[in-house]
């Protein structure tokens, strides 16, 4: 549930920056924590290919089945030999961008509905809102589902299908933020100097959006990877050989009963990440809230 | 009462609508001629022009759509692709699996829940409560497959506890149909037990506050007794209307679940029929678990506006 209009309240009005999250992440330990996590991440995301011990599609049948800490390959090979730590390295280089581009498609359209609908008011609110309630009426899962079986499976088409779900989130958020907004002095006060509605827009509404925003986007970030996750481990995701946690949790399933760690590896690289992000996503909502700073 | 009631249905048909269009237009997203999608291996011409004769293909898009609408409401969903099964009959028989499993997964969410969210409220800001919310972060961040294969591995290849996949339904044998549905169950069920544990808290929280919570401890009630009996009642409204979505979100969670238990349910039917580019009976299923959750959804409403009458009034 959103406490947007709660953790708008709690902050002065703004013209050009938000709350410094710099200062949050310096004085609350929570966010600290999350925070660097979820740094750890992108830079193992970013440095893969330096601190990879191998190539993680490289095929060496001679090599398969070792268990971890084998010298050499430290969590051991898959069925085909590759090396089980490079390939979930290089996974984070999959999830992490499928996660911001689905989470960017939701934002944008998300966004722009929800700011057209909260500051035009009237029809156009009325039936944007109808269109948010529709996709709304799609449990998340199913709707990316939907469409990716009508798209065909991948992982261009799961990012889609991924944003498509998050579009109604932003939209009621950026909405009633929107419309919180629009009754506050500074906003009237704007208007009545006579600022054009893109300067209002641009100038004062987005940069008051960013702090509810900013939490929004961690929470959805968590949900992204866990549902691009879920989609390629039903194979609508990352095709092979892709190294894809999913993916790779598909096919270690399989191997369950002598080789485990096929798919434990990978299902941890994913529970760790998500829990990353929902703790960053929990822990700046905590100490943006003041009915929950107590 | 009823004036709301009114309301929130007259708002549903919009919705209903635009549902409707979503699905019937999901077979149009994909690329190529929908009749070819039908057929499947069997293009002969004549095929091809008896499926756009049936639905009406060669008219206007609006056109189509009423035709097909026209048969959802008579109860024709369609045939399936591959088996030429009624795309009803399909879904209803695998529906009662998936039920017996998603409400064993629910009735396991609230068995952790509600005492777990208890306890965090009772001893705020102990060890307690700092374990009980890690769970509730980690709870909803663990993916369910994942959590499914864990269970696979630990209680029933390792450890022989419980039997890996098969379906028995409760009725034939209660004892053996419980021991299949528990791995599944608990795996579909700890995202949930997570949220309910949060709302049971937070709700409880709240509660322990108010006034009347004061006067009770001051008449000499126990601190049991005002937690259990004055407190926990009122706490559990919210968690009861998340418990409501949670219902109508049956279908969504025994997608993946399913799939890793070999589970003869709606969900598994899903993914079977996505990979056999069955489109009338993803459709089927994607309809269903549309409108149950907006049934799910207005039932929530009606019961929060009937136990807060403020509500009808906003």
């Amino acid at each position: 549930m959103s406490n947007a209009p709660a953790i708008v309240a709690a902050q002065e009005p703004v013209r050009r920056t938000p709350i410094a999250l710099l200062d949050l992440i310096r004085t609350h330990r929570r966010v600290t924590f999350a925070f660097a996590l979820v740094a750890v991440l992108f830079l193992i995301a970013l440095v893969s290919p330096v601190i990879s011990p191998h190539d993680p599609l490289a095929v060496r049948p001679d090599d398969s089945y070792l268990p971890p800490l084998t010298p050499g390959h430290v969590l051991g090979t898959d069925e085909l030999g590759r090396d089980l730590l490079s390939r979930v390295l290089w996974g984070a280089r999959v999830s992490l961008p499928v996660a911001f581009v689905a989470v960017a498609v939701g934002l944008f359209a998300g966004g722009l509905i929800g700011l057209v609908s909260g500051y035009a008011g009237g029809v156009a609110d009325l039936l944007l809102m109808r269109f948010v309630d529709a996709l709304l009426a799609f449990p998340g899962l199913i709707l990316a589902i939907a469409v990716v079986a009508a798209l065909g499976p991948g992982l261009r088409n799961a990012m889609i299908a991924i944003g498509i779900v998050a579009v109604p989130v932003y939209a009621r958020l950026v909405r009633a933020v929107v419309l919180q907004l629009k009754q506050m002095e500074f906003i009237v006060a704007t208007r009545a100097l006579g600022a054009t509605p893109l300067r209002l827009v641009l100038r004062h509404l987005i940069p008051n959006l960013l702090n509810p925003i900013i939490v929004q986007v961690s929470l959805s970030a968590g949900f992204a990877i866990l549902a691009e996750a879920t989609l390629s481990f039903l194979g609508l995701g990352a095709q092979l050989p892709t190294p894809d946690w999913g993916q790779m949790i598909n096919a270690g399933a399989s191997f369950l009963t002598n080789d485990p760690w096929l798919a434990i590896v990978p299902g941890a690289a994913i529970s760790i990440t998500v829990y990353s992000f929902n703790l960053l996503g929990d822990s700046l909502r905590d100490a943006l809230d003041p009915r929950l700073r107590s | 009462m009823t004036a709301y009631v009114l309301r929130r249905l007259l708002l549903m048909l919009p919705v209903a609508f635009l549902v409707t269009v979503g699905v019937f237009m999901l077979i149009h997203l994909s690329p190529g001629d929908p009749a070819l999608i039908i057929l499947g291996e069997d293009r002969s011409p004549q095929a091809i022009a008896q499926i756009h004769q049936e639905l009406g293909l060669d008219k206007p898009l609006y056109v189509q759509y009423g035709i097909w609408l026209g048969h959802i409401v008579h109860g024709d969903w369609g045939r399936s692709i591959t088996t030429h099964q009624p795309v009803a009959v399909a879904i209803t028989e695998r529906l009662p699996a998936t039920i017996e499993l998603g409400l064993t997964a629910l009735l396991w969410s609230l068995l952790v829940a509600i005492p777990l969210g208890t306890i965090a409220a009772v001893r705020r800001g102990s060890v307690a409560d700092s374990v009980a919310t890690g769970i509730t972060v980690a709870g909803v961040s663990i993916p369910n497959f994942f959590i499914g294969i864990v269970l696979i591995f630990v209680l029933s290849v390792t450890l022989r506890l419980f039997p890996f996949g098969g379906y028995v339904p409760f009725l034939t044998d209660p004892l053996e149909s419980l021991r299949h549905v528990a791995l599944p169950a608990i795996a579909l069920g700890t995202a949930g037990a997570a949220i309910n544990m949060r709302f049971t808290r937070s709700s409880m929280i709240e509660v322990l506050n108010h006034d009347y919570i004061r006067t009770a401890r001051a008449k000499g009630a126990s601190w049991r007794r005002v937690v259990f009996v004055h407190a926990l009642k009122n706490a559990l409204i919210p968690v009861v209307t998340i418990v409501g979505l949670q219902i109508g979100g049956i279908i969504e969670g025994a997608v993946v679940t399913e799939t890793v238990f070999t589970w003869p349910g709606v969900g598994r039917l899903a993914v079977e029929s996505i990979f056999n580019r069955d489109y009338t009976v993803v459709q089927g299923i994607v309809l269903l678990a549309a409108f149950s959750y907006m049934v799910a959804n207005l039932l929530v409403d009606l019961a929060y506006a009937w136990l807060d009458p403020r509500i009808s009034y906003a």
